[in-house]
């Protein structure tokens, strides 16, 4: 779908359409979907004059460039920064932002790592802290309806208690996690207020995770001390593994969080939704899929165009900044039916929620183990979920994220 | 515009079109494949091979030694085997440009490791899984040659290619200079030097000896007869049992398992539809899964409990899925 085009070429591209609005605005970070749908209706590439970067939408577009890196590299950064003509001002990661070749030995060690042996070997363990969680959650008040925060006491605590664990990584400084990778994901946008108001501690954060990456911090048997191994087998080299390590827990905390918490506030405004997960349990992998698509808890990623590359009949100039809108794509009424309807006897297969290419998220399945126990749980024990109070949105450049979701539930 | 990627439809083992085909040497062809359809071919790594599914149902594993930077092109290098079992007789004497082949893969089993220097040793046809690790470790500037054994010049394919090497490059013709001297190329051990070695199993053996006092991680090697196995693949329907429900599906050849458990109403989560993703794992109760993804241990493609239905299917009958 894309191909790419000499430079006297690139000049009789259609012309592209021009949209000023800022997608990190506070505004669209509250409400992104009248941007979305401006970008999807504009054409399959947008220029975004707030910040001189192109942008797809719509779920056929995003879905091939994914898939093109040759012509749409990550090596130049997945935020805004084009790293290709500016000196990297942060670290970039070893994983999501290396292209071929550099990707594929870290991407092979952490595919084997988070692959199908450890989803066998944590699923039991995993399945019984949920339902320790869950249980523990409604003994509070046995047969009445109970009240919490589903995102404090559900979507944050079971992620940060079985991931850390598998990652191998001591108790003490576990808070420092989700500042870490909520200032890292608030990074790959503008630097605006979000940026600010996180950059204070990130030096202390990055520095608190770097120690934590190094082989003596990490637990024997963990993912963290496995990427080790796989050092010492040759796999990556010694200055790789530290970074690899990084990677997750860039990545694999605070995407489950909120990805837990979409599918928990989903869940609850949807009580048909509900009954339908309780008759048939084994919907719970559909209905998280469901709510990634729904809710595209990562919203956008960049990539960098490297050459002049046709897009539809416009084309991205070389070395310009791309902005994929997963959650745009995943709302394209092109490619879903009633794609604003959260549906869990839906197919959201394909959705572009983890991505997809090369860089499609590696921890997926590690992610829907999490849910999968998580909802299997709940709902094997929770008659009815509803919303105890209003929602508040947590807003990050990246993350489409919830700061609290009240609920009241009945236990069955 | 908006041409599908092979599998992402749906279809499992795509049949690919041979767009050219060439003699790169005394019994070596060269066959390029492409989709018929013009689409992007799934992504590989050096190292990699893919199987072509011949008629009758026969598989051989080829690596791929053309440019992953190219997306719409594969190519493998096919050496006309004497003792020949039927792979690459069909390969030189019957396929033609423009005649389609079942591709299955790409896998990889030989994956490039970083370092900042490597040793390459290629014995005949197994030049091939090495032309793009030399690429790949020339783009990321690392040390590296090549010592490349073969009887002589003219049964040596890529040597033209390899030609822009220049002097990293050391063409070892048996009946012009004996065989490689490997203790004098491998010289001592080293802890930060990569030995990749594909070739006929006395090379592979004599770089085993003369590496036998280096560190373990040192050397990774290709033993392309043991994996050249040729295998049947079922071109006839199965049944797949969805366990859970008791109820049964045939699945007709050129149908991927997961299509036609979808036909029966059951959602299976895919996303890759190519075996690399994960995400449509099943439980198999019974039967014998062909598998062709790319997530799969050899040891865990034994074991036989897990597949993955966008891409793998049956040898028997009979599959039964926890389902
Ligand atoms: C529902 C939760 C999650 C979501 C929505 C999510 C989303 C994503 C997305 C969209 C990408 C692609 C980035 C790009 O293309 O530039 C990605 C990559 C990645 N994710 Fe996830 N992720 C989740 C959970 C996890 C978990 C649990 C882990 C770790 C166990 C993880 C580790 C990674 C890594 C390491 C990459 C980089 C892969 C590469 O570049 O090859 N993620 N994720
Ligand atoms: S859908 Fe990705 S492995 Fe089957």
């Amino acid at each position: 779908m894309t191909e790419t085009l000499s430079p006297t070429a690139a000049r009789s591209g259609a012309p592209v359409p021009v949209i000023d609005t800022d997608p990190f605005g506070r505004q669209q970070l509250e409400d992104p979907f009248p941007l979305e749908v401006a970008l999807r209706e504009a054409g399959p590439l947008v220029y975004l004059s707030a910040h001189d970067i192109y942008a797809m939408a719509r779920y056929e577009h995003v879905y091939a460039g994914l898939r093109d890196w040759q012509s749409f590299q990550s090596g130049a950064g997945v935020g805004l920064s084009n790293f290709r003509i500016r000196k990297p001002w942060r670290q970039l990661s070893a994983v999501v932002e290396a292209d071929p070749p550099q990707h594929d030995a870290p991407r092979r060690v952490l595919a084997d790592l988070l692959g199908p042996r450890a989803q066998r070997r944590l699923r039991t363990e995993w399945t019984a802290v949920a339902e320790e969680m869950v249980d523990g959650l409604l003994a509070a008040r046995a047969g009445a309806g109970v009240e919490f925060d589903a995102v404090s006491m559900l979507a944050k605590a079971y992620p940060l208690r079985v991931f850390p664990d598998a990652l191998g990584i001591p108790e003490a400084g576990r808070e420092n996690l989700l500042p870490f990778s909520d200032f890292l994901l608030n990074a790959f946008g503008p630097r605006n207020d979000l940026v600010a108001a996180s950059a204070p501690r990130a030096r202390e954060l990055s520095e608190w995770v770097s120690a934590h990456c190094e082989r003596e911090a990490l637990a024997e048997g963990g993912f963290g001390a496995q990427i080790w191994s796989a050092a010492d087998r040759g796999e990556i080299t010694v200055q790789q593994a530290p970074q690899v390590v990084r990677s997750l827990f860039a990545a694999g905390v605070n995407t489950t969080v909120h990805a837990l918490a979409a599918v928990l506030h989903a869940l609850a405004t949807h009580p048909e939704q509900w009954q339908r997960l309780r008759a048939e349990p084994g919907l719970a992998r559909v209905a998280f899929d469901e709510a990634v698509r729904w809710a595209s808890p990562v919203q956008t990623f960049f990539r960098t165009a490297t050459g002049d590359t046709r897009v539809g009949d416009a084309v991205v100039p070389d070395g310009a900044k791309v902005l994929m809108f997963l959650g745009a794509a995943n709302r394209d009424p092109r490619r879903w039916a009633d794609p604003d309807v959260f549906d869990v006897s839906r197919d959201p297969s394909g959705h572009l929620g983890f991505g997809f290419g090369i860089h499609q998220c590696v921890g997926q399945n590690i992610a829907r183990l999490e849910a999968e126990c998580l909802l299997t749980a709940l709902a094997e024990r929770v008659a009815a979920i509803e919303i105890a109070g209003p929602p508040r949105r947590r807003l990050n450049n990246t993350l489409r994220s919830w700061d609290s979701v009240p609920v009241r539930v009945w236990p069955a | 515009m908006g041409v599908d990627e092979v599998g992402a439809g749906g279809s499992h083992a795509p049949a690919l079109r041979v767009t050219a085909k060439e003699t790169v040497a005394e019994g070596v062809v060269a066959l390029e494949l492409a989709h018929p359809d013009g689409a992007r071919l799934p992504d590989w790594t050096p190292g990699a091979h893919i199987d072509l599914i011949l008629p009758g149902g026969l598989t051989r594993q080829y690596s791929l030694c053309g440019d992953r930077w190219d997306a719409y092109r594969y190519r493998v290098g096919v050496l006309r085997e004497p003792d020949g079992r039927g792979g690459s007789a069909y390969v030189h004497d019957r396929l033609r440009v423009g005649d389609s082949v079942g591709v299955g893969g790409p896998r990889n089993n030989f994956p490039l490791v970083p370092s900042d220097n490597y040793l390459f040793i290629a014995g005949g046809i197994g030049i091939t899984p090495l032309m793009p690790m030399l690429h790949q470790a020339d783009l990321l500037g690392a040390e590296w040659s090549l010592v490349y054994g073969g009887r002589h010049r003219g049964s040596m394919a890529f040597l033209g290619e390899l030609a822009r090497y220049g002097d990293r490059v050391h063409v070892v013709p048996e009946d012009e200079r004996g065989r490689p001297d490997l203790d004098t190329w491998l010289g001592e051990p080293r802890d930060d030097v990569r030995v990749y070695c594909c070739g006929p199993p006395g090379l592979l053996d004599a770089v085993d000896t003369a590496c036998a006092t280096w560190p373990a991680p040192a050397l990774r090697t290709e033993r392309f007869t043991a994996r050249q196995q040729e295998s049947q693949v079922r071109d006839a329907p199965f049944e797949v049992v969805l366990a859970r429900r008791g109820t049964t599906v045939t699945v007709t050849p050129g149908v991927s398992v997961l299509d036609a458990v979808r036909t029966a109403h059951v959602d299976v989560l895919s996303s890759c539809m190519r075996g690399t993703c994960g995400t449509c794992a099943t439980g198999v109760l019974d039967g014998v899964v062909d598998h062709r993804d790319s997530l799969l241990t050899d040891d865990e493609r034994a074991a036989g409990d897990c597949m993955f239905p966008c891409v793998s299917r049956s040898r028997g009958d009979r599959l039964v899925l926890d389902l």
